[in-house]
């Protein structure tokens, strides 16, 4: 089966299957036939995502003039279409008062660094490195 | 929801998970590495919170 989704996966689709994984955390896994670990990460990583909004997170902006920021806003941008979701829903101005607001940020950083690592993930699989 | 700790378990569980479904294919293989990694995650955390403790700053 892995063999199978290796040869049918071109060039043009790969991109596609990539920009896919990214914008909507599993679909990726999903789309080649991974049924159960897509739906793991599409509950998961969202849930993970929401839960940092939540607890007063922050979603950066890419300001070049500070560097961490900038950094913490490129793992922020790894979680999709849910990133721009949250955004146009007002969410994710962070409240630096908050007791849970590092818990937060961790929250939401880390949740679009391991949908990245989905994203990765999800091409070995269907370049058959997998 | 302001517990550090239920914050620390939370996370640890989410990154466990995911780390689990990536890495392992086998359902078995993925409770093992997740339990692992989760026990890991919250035992090491515990661990450097109390060698932390006495410092004073």
């Amino acid at each position: 089966m892995r063999a199978t989704a290796a040869e049918e996966t071109q060039t043009g689709s790969l991109v596609l299957l990539a920009l896919a994984s990214w914008a909507v955390p599993g679909a990726g896994h999903l789309w080649l036939g991974r049924r159960s670990k897509g739906l793991v990460f599409l509950v998961a990583l969202p849930a993970m995502f929401a839960l940092g909004l939540a607890l007063k997170g922050r979603l950066f902006s890419f300001d070049l003039s500070d560097p961490l920021a900038a950094l913490a806003a490129c793992a922020n941008f790894g979680i999709g279409l849910i990133y721009f979701a949250a955004g146009a829903f007002s969410q994710g101005a962070g409240n630096v008062r908050a007791v849970t607001y590092e818990y937060g940020n961790a929250f939401l950083i880390v949740s679009g660094l391991l949908n990245l690592l989905v994203v990765i993930d999800a091409t070995d699989i269907a370049k058959g490195r997998k | 929801m302001a517990s550090h700790l239920l914050l620390l378990v939370t996370f640890s569980f989410f990154v466990s998970l995911i780390f689990a479904v990536l890495t392992k294919d086998e359902v078995r293989d993925q409770l093992r590495f997740g339990a692992l990694l989760f026990g890991g995650f919250v035992l090491s955390a515990i661990v450097l919170g109390w060698l932390m403790y006495p410092i004073p700053f």
